[in-house]
């Protein structure tokens, strides 16, 4: 079989650039068939991933792609194709990643997109692009899909980032041919999409080494290249084809994946966005922009789960759990980019918790199927991605909810929760003063499956260095808690009952509005990830943290700034003071 | 959810404007709090037993729903919750939202600040009582204990006024507050009331008038500031106690009126300066008594500058006294104006831009106000054909906050050394032999009709009264 799309158009929707101002929203949704940037072909077990960029198809206009440089549009492709691979083949076992475009591989996240860019807007787009390279991680690590980086030409920073998040590099070896991170003595930056930390990391290259390294513009190839670690094996130009089929059937042996499954279509999104809502079949968002929030509903199972494992394949896209971290995954993604005014997320869900917790259950039970465990790792990874949005996160447990398992989740990641204790009365005229109370439960996928990235479960976050408090909740898995209990837990914030309820729920999102939106989020990044550091942890606090304050340097981007002056034949002027 | 408990009547046993009948939170709220207050009144309120006091009850805010009379059993006093009339119009008078339309809710922006506001100012009154607790055994008459039992309600009152802000706009964090306000205790080691000068007793009547002449008008100055506030139930609560606040300086005021015309008399009777000697409290103890009570009133109002008051008068949480009378923009950014300092080691005065400058704009206000006491008590020493006169002393007199904290002065304004100062204070401040004499006059009178020597009895009762009522029946 194969597949290849060539270019059509871009991501849906047409692309901001400023931060204010009306603007059309960035859409994440886009297929193969309407790819500009990438060719995906599948040939058995081997999928490969060739990335050509189209030179005129900036997501904004006012810079041109050469060289295989990326902006946020590629990478949303990248994003696709590899959910794709993950679902829609589960044949394929070693994804090569190379470049259509002759002696280069990519030359990383294009400059001038940069230089124009708000810091915002680079800040935002950096976080996706790792996160899209944790994701071939993930795949290599738990899907038996492994990525392979074929670079037949120059792989310069950000391009030298993506070989970095592959199992295995492969460099061609022309005399001519680099691995490269020159962020540093060309732009005055770092390679900040995970290229420091993943060097010392993960490929144990030695940090003297690293140093130097990273301060050559023109980079390391052939031999030294493979000696110092920063690439597994370097193959002569007329060999090359050869070899990368070899190391990719090599690594497809490997895999446990199905060899005749049919795989599982990701079907269109049913989405709609007006001005104040983004609604899915099983996620809604309200932009409040008054009040600075979008409140966001996410409704549980409204159906009994299968009773088999087929049953999921059958139901494919559709089934709940799917289709609701899809749905999430696109909203935090427009939200993030889109809607940077709104700095508080307030998080409902809705449905019946047995049911959330019966959906679980079928998943844990058949957790070797091929398709349960995308579900669950996708699961996960979008769980991830709300750990590291730089938004306030507010949990809002009403009767009605489903705040159980999986979907107990959203609220451990928020940064408060508040529960309510009773039911609303009389107060609230649209409430039902029959309804039950809201619960909280602990279930099996809290407990392990659904881990952050800082290897970590969100209880175990939650409770890190309260080994009591942790096995209290845990020892509750299985109960439906009610406000007392679960603030007794430590599993809520607070619970108020329905006469506090209304404004402290008020003051708390006004207050949160009113501090200063940069605060909150070093506040709250540093609170989300108490225990130990881990490659991911390092590069979205620490890695990111850095790069974000260099890149709003003068030194970086003031007028006489290295990512300024870059290809203007002008030298940066830094102030030499170190900070 | 725990049910309610038969929600007792509080319209009742509350008189309030504030629809308490159906506010459930409230409700809610005063069901624990009413009897850890009634508790919290009965082991550190007024120590005399007694029967039944003779007490002014507000019942409405009206004219006459503030001004009824009766005698009633402290204990079952009707401790309400009263608010000035709202005015729907009204608007922000300053800071960066003047012309917005008042708040009837906190903006969350501003809670923990509001909050903090509402808790310091509702400390000081509970703290009084306390402070004044023991001083019912030693009334110079039956109409004067009267006097401080009103005074004594009524400040509970003001706790009540604020709880209620605390119990009805700030959610459990707020009941947590007010449940801490009956906790804290005047001059309690663990747990003392806020601000240092409510830590202090009063041992003695002359510095009970004192202290509602001097500290309760500062009191009076900050609920003025508080009143001016946008969220408006603060500002219609503070409104609603000043009308009280007024009471309790008529108190002093005329304490100290009746005092002065006391030693007056002993000193014209006996042509002597001296009428320590003769059961009367000499001018030179009464104005050590002043200069003291002048002096930490000074201090309750913080530093010179302030950013924090700034901040307050920026969000529109807290005004200058008389705000809408004023004639400037209400936002003061581009202002500025002289704040006391000490410059080169001199008392001098150095500019400052006006919005950390509020604290010196209210306590100048504050300084003419008592200018105006001092100037009443003189003419009595005038009528009586005396040459003495009283004074307000220097404003770095004897001063522990703020720019003259760090220098010691006469009551004139003339720097000391810190020995001179040690050597010669005893000729301002009330020394033990000064306060020894007036506790030692401080016995009780408690006959109708009758009054302690050292101080002249009033010139009207309360109420058309006169002054031989059985203001108090004692237990």
């Amino acid at each position: 079989m194969t597949i290849t799309a060539g270019a059509s158009s871009a991501p849906d929707g047409v692309r901001p650039e400023g931060e204010t101002g009306p603007r059309t929203a960035v859409g994440f949704q886009t297929h193969p068939s309407r790819y500009r940037h990438w060719r995906l072909s599948v040939e058995g077990p081997v999928a490969t991933l060739t990335m050509d960029v189209d030179e005129q198809g900036g997501l904004v206009p006012g810079y041109e792609l050469k060289l295989n440089s990326y902006d946020l549009g590629v990478d949303i492709e990248l994003y696709d194709a590899v959910q794709r691979l993950r679902f829609e083949h589960p044949g394929v076992r070693t994804v090569v990643v190379t470049s259509g475009k002759e002696k280069v591989f990519c030359a990383g996240a294009n400059i001038r997109m940069l230089a124009a860019s708000p810091h915002a807007w680079k800040v935002n787009f950096c976080k996706f692009t790792n996160e899209t390279r944790n994701a071939m991680e993930d795949a290599s690590a738990n899907s038996g899909q492994t990525y392979l980086a074929a670079l037949n030409g120059t792989a310069s920073g950000g391009g030298y980032e993506l070989a970095l998040a592959c199992e295995h590099i492969m460099l061609v070896d022309d005399r001519s041919s680099a691995v490269s991170l020159p962020e540093l003595p060309l732009l005055g930056v770092l390679p900040g999409t995970g290229g420091l930390t993943r060097v010392v990391d993960k490929r144990h290259v030695r940090r003297d080494l690293a140093d130097y390294f990273s301060t050559r513009s023109e980079g390391v190839g052939g031999r030294k290249a493979v000696q110092w670690r920063l690439v597994d094996e370097v193959v002569p130009r007329p060999r090359w084809d050869e070899t990368v089929a070899e190391r990719a059937a090599a690594f497809a042996r490997t895999s446990g994946r199905p060899e005749d499954a049919p795989g599982v279509v990701l079907t269109p999104l049913g989405r709609t966005r007006t001005g104040d809502r983004i609604s899915y079949r099983h996620v809604t968002a309200v932009l409040d922009r008054a009040r600075g929030c979008a409140e966001i509903t996410v409704l549980g199972p409204d159906a009994e789960p299968p009773r088999t494992v087929a049953g999921i394949h059958e139901q494919g896209a559709d089934f709940w759990t799917l289709a609701v971290t899809r749905e999430l995954d696109d909203l935090i993604l427009d939200l993030r980019t889109n809607e940077t005014e709104l700095g508080t997320w307030v998080v409902r869900t809705k449905g019946d918790p047995a049911l959330v917790l019966a959906y679980d259950a079928l998943l844990l039970d058949h957790a070797g199927d091929w398709l349960v465990n995308e579900i669950v790792l996708y699961l996960k990874r979008t769980l991830k991605r709300l750990d590291v949005t730089s938004r306030s996160l507010i949990a809002l447990i009403e009767p009605g909810s489903c705040f159980a398992g999986s979907l107990l989740e959203p609220a451990l990641a928020a940064d408060r929760s508040y529960q309510l204790s009773g039911v609303f009365e009389d107060a609230d005229p649209g409430a039902d003063p029959d309804a039950d109370p809201a619960t909280v439960g602990v279930g099996p996928m809290n407990l392990g499956p659904l881990p952050m990235g800082n290897g970590l479960t969100r209880l175990g976050t939650r409770f890190w260095g309260d080994a009591g408090a942790l096995a209290a909740a845990t020892a509750s898995a299985g109960e439906a808690l009610e406000a007392e209990d679960a603030e007794r837990l430590g599993l809520v914030t607070f619970a108020p009952d329905d006469i506090d309820w209304a404004d402290e729920v008020r003051m708390a999102i006004e207050e949160r509005a009113s501090f200063s939106p940069d605060a909150l989020t070093g506040l709250e990044a540093n609170y989300r990830f108490a225990g130990p550091e881990t490659i991911e942890t390092k590069i979205f606090g620490r890695l990111a943290a850095w790069q974000n304050w260099i890149f709003y340097r003068p030194n970086a981007s003031g007028p006489d700034g290295a990512l300024r002056k870059f290809g203007t034949g002008q030298r940066a002027d830094f102030d030499k003071k170190r900070v | 959810m725990t049910p309610l408990t038969t929600p007792a009547d509080y319209s009742e046993k509350i008189p309030n404007n504030v629809d308490l009948h159906e506010d459930r939170r409230l409700q809610r709220a005063l069901e624990s709090w009413q009897p850890n207050f009634l508790t919290w009144w009965e082991s550190m309120g007024p120590t005399l037993p007694t029967e039944d006091v003779y007490l002014r009850t507000a019942v409405n805010v009206g004219r006459e729903g503030w001004a009824h009379f009766g005698h009633v059993a402290m204990r079952d006093y009707r401790w309400g919750i009263f608010l000035a009339e709202r005015d729907r119009d009204r608007r922000v008078a300053f800071g960066q939202h003047r012309g917005e339309p008042v708040w009837q809710k906190v903006p969350g922006e501003y809670r923990a600040d509001l909050r903090r506001l509402i808790v310091i100012q509702g400390d000081t009154e509970p703290a009084s009582v306390e402070q004044q607790r023991n001083l019912g055994a030693t009334a110079p008459s039956l109409y004067d204990m009267r006097n401080l039992f009103q005074v004594n309600v009524e400040e509970g009152r003001h706790l009540w006024a604020m709880v209620y802000l605390l119990h009805a706009y700030f959610g459990r964090e707020g009941r947590e507050e007010a449940e801490e306000l009956l906790h804290r205790n005047s001059g309690s080691e663990e747990s003392p009331r806020i601000l240092g000068a409510f830590n202090e007793e009063t041992p003695d009547w002359l510095s009970f008038f004192m202290f509602t002449y001097f500290t309760d008008r500062d009191g009076k100055y900050q609920l003025g500031t508080l009143k001016e506030s946008a969220f408006d139930p603060l500002s219609r609560t503070c409104e609603f106690m000043l009308k009280e606040e007024s009471h309790h300086m008529f108190v002093g005021t005329t304490g100290i009126d009746r005092v002065v015309e006391r030693t007056a008399q002993l000193m014209l009777e006996h042509d002597t300066d001296d009428v320590g000697g003769l059961g009367g409290i000499p001018l030179n103890v009464i104005q050590k008594y002043l200069n003291f009570h002048y002096s930490v009133s000074l201090d309750l109002f913080g530093s010179e500058t302030s950013t924090n008051v700034a901040n307050y008068f920026t969000a529109g949480l807290k005004g200058r006294w008389s705000e809408e009378r004023r004639r400037d923009d209400h936002r003061l950014t581009d202002d500025s104006m002289m704040v006391d300092a000490v410059v080169d080691g001199r008392i001098g005065q150095t500019e400052v831009s006006a919005l950390v400058g509020l604290n010196s704009d209210l306590r100048r206000e504050y300084i003419r106000d008592c200018q105006n006491g001092v100037n009443r008590w003189n003419r009595i020493l005038e009528e009586a054909g005396l040459p003495q006169r009283l004074h307000l002393p220097h404003t770095a007199f004897n001063r522990r906050v703020g720019a003259f904290s760090g220098i010691e002065v006469t009551p004139e304004g003339e720097l000391l050394p810190v020995e001179e100062w040690e050597r010669r204070k005893g000729a301002w401040l009330p020394t033990d032999l000064d306060k020894t004499h007036v506790r030692s006059l401080m016995r009780p009178v408690h006959e109708r009709g009758k009054i302690a020597a050292w101080i002249a009895p009033p010139r009207q009762g309360i109420n058309g009264k006169p002054f031989d009522y059985d203001y108090v029946h004692l237990a």
